[in-house]
């Protein structure tokens, strides 16, 4: 599965980038959590993973085709179940990429970039954090503003999604000198500085699992 | 890990039914996972309810019932709760004159109330929040989420509960909680880390000789980790910031809070209340009143927090007013 000779994804594909992220975070709780208990308070991999093994049974239960439908199902979900920073943040992310793809049986990087220019907004309204605050944006954002890039360029989408990719590994790596000025690391002050931010890194995973399912 | 526990994931769920059960005169647990006082809710009376992550108890559910909250919603253990209990919560304890939100400053808190807030008045509800932020370890400036809140809660909501029940409307219910959270200041400590159920090892690494001093509540490391010093000495390192913020002078009325974070005896709160008065005398600052236990804790650290609350006729009669929930009772 991936994209088709327009360059479109479809419901499937979605649904498929989901169910496999949700897999990628069962895997990588521990990892998150660790990081987290450097400069946070130890969730964040049990907080992601408790939302996306809510979110596969209200996927099995989705009727096919509506893709935006899909994926304001998987943010309301997220909001209910995670708690935390992270819920109302990756909650907004999906609700507000839904809204963007509304009514859409399939959705090419056009949509995709329009998905994700709502969903940085609607999280940057909620959380008031800017690029290099060590938050998750610093690997959402980067990556958004790659795959830009090179579908401008005129890249083909799955060469697009490797620079988004390279983009939010190199924007997730950056956090590690950051002394963070949003969340819980916050209160560390310069301590936070050394340690790589865990939402970037589940941020990247996201990003990963997208390439991985559609460009793999 | 040892702990009393049948397994990690059950533990939040089976709490509560726990405390359903022990406190069912006071009390009622509801899905999704929310703490009502039992009569609630209470025609005209202003609804005040809490929340945050579990860890931390009695804090908040320990604290619904007669003259203090009208609600919790616990999360899971050191994750802020959903907006979908607040958003029922709110409901649930809306007597037709409002409901106030007290929000600890934390990220998530505030961003999962503010989404619950959004729900609940596009049900017409009129909500009013109100944000604690008084540990003082915490730089609060432009560069950091702001200061945590901490022990100032706990007394934040018994005096804005003696209010509410006083039949006070929401506007005068929220400005008092404002001023409670205008004048508490807090500082903890912390000689062991805590162990979350669902990670089975200690938060963070703290030697046998080490304290951390300005440590939060789900065990963020604090200002500075050092040698493990005297009782006196410590009471000394956690009053100097929180006397100096305020400031807390000569002449003043306080309500002085010794808290212990839920794994240290009452016997050494007792040892950390006694150096606080006797530097509060020192300073000639009136101790009018006093709380010492375990109310705000984290999980099983070791350690303790101050808080100070500089206190006005208003407030005293707020604080000494009946109350009667499972973790407070007095009055009645
Ligand atoms: N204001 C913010 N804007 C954007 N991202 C943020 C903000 N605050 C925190 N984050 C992200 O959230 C991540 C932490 O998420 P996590 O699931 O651990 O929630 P939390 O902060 O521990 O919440 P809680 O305190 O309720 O447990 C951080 O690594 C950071 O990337
Ligand atoms: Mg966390």
């Amino acid at each position: 599965m991936s994209f088709d000779k327009s360059g479109q994804l479809s419901y499937d594909d979605f649904a498929a980038w989901i169910r496999r992220y949700a897999g990628v975070i069962a895997d990588n709780k521990q990892y998150l959590t660790d990081l987290d208990a450097a400069i946070g308070d130890a969730d964040h991999g049990i907080n992601m993973d408790r939302g996306f093994q809510a979110v596969l049974p209200k996927l099995d239960a989705q009727t096919p085709g509506d893709v935006g439908a899909m994926l304001k199902v998987v943010g309301s979900t997220l909001i209910s179940t995670v708690g935390g920073a992270s819920g109302p943040l990756y909650g907004t992310f999906f609700l507000q990429f839904g809204i963007a793809t509304a009514g859409q049986s399939s959705v090419g990087l056009e949509q995709l970039l329009k998905g994700l220019d709502a969903a940085i907004s609607a999280m940057q309204r909620l959380g008031k954090a800017e690029p290099g605050d060590k938050t998750l944006l610093d690997a959402l954002i980067p990556a958004r503003d790659a795959l830009r890039r090179a579908s401008e360029d005129g890249e083909q989408p799955a060469k697009a999604l490797s620079a988004a990719v390279d983009a939010a590994d190199e924007g997730m790596r950056a956090t590690i000198p950051l002394v963070a000025r949003k969340g819980r690391a916050s209160y560390l002050g310069d301590r936070s500085a050394g340690h790589q931010d865990p939402g970037a890194t589940s941020v990247d995973l996201l990003i990963r699992a997208a390439r991985d399912q559609w460009a793999g | 890990m040892k702990k009393l526990i049948n397994a990690p994931d059950r533990v939040v769920d089976e709490a509560l039914a726990g405390m359903a059960a022990a406190h069912s005169d006071l009390i009622r647990v509801e899905p999704p996972n929310i703490v009502v006082r039992k009569d609630a809710p209470r025609r005209g009376k202003v609804g005040v309810i809490s929340g945050g992550g579990s860890g931390h108890e009695p804090m908040h559910g320990g604290f619904v019932g007669l003259g203090m909250l009208d609600a919790a919603c616990p999360g899971a253990v050191f994750t802020s709760p959903v907006p979908d209990q607040m958003q029922a919560a709110t409901k649930a304890v809306d007597g037709g004159a409002g409901v106030l939100h007290i929000v600890k400053n934390y990220t998530g808190d505030i961003m999962n109330f503010d989404l619950a807030a959004q729900l609940a008045e596009a049900e017409g509800i009129q909500v009013k929040s109100v944000v604690i932020a008084d540990d003082v370890a915490v730089k609060d400036s432009l560069y950091t989420a702001g200061r945590r809140g901490v022990g100032g809660t706990v007394l934040a909501e018994k005096i804005v509960g003696g209010c509410a029940e006083s039949g006070a409307n929401l506007d005068t219910v929220t400005a008092m909680c404002q001023r409670v959270q205008d004048n508490v200041r807090s500082m903890g400590m912390a000689l062991t880390s805590c162990t979350l159920p669902s990670v089975g090892k200690p938060t963070f690494d703290l030697g046998d000789d080490e304290m951390e001093i300005g440590i939060g509540i789900h065990g963020e490391p604090g200002r500075s980790r050092m040698k493990i010093a005297t009782a006196d000495q410590i009471v000394e390192m956690l009053m100097t910031p929180i006397l100096e913020d305020l400031p807390f002078k000569s002449g003043d009325r306080v309500l002085a809070f010794v808290n212990g974070m839920g794994g240290t005896p009452l016997i050494e709160l007792y040892v950390v209340y006694n150096a606080v008065a006797s530097m509060l005398k020192g300073k000639g600052i009136t101790v009018a009143r006093n709380l010492v236990g375990s109310y705000i804790t984290s999980l099983d650290m070791a350690g303790c927090s101050i808080s100070l609350l500089k206190l006005d006729d208003e407030m005293t009669r707020f604080w000494d007013a009946p109350v009667h929930t499972p973790a407070l009772r007095w009055g009645l």
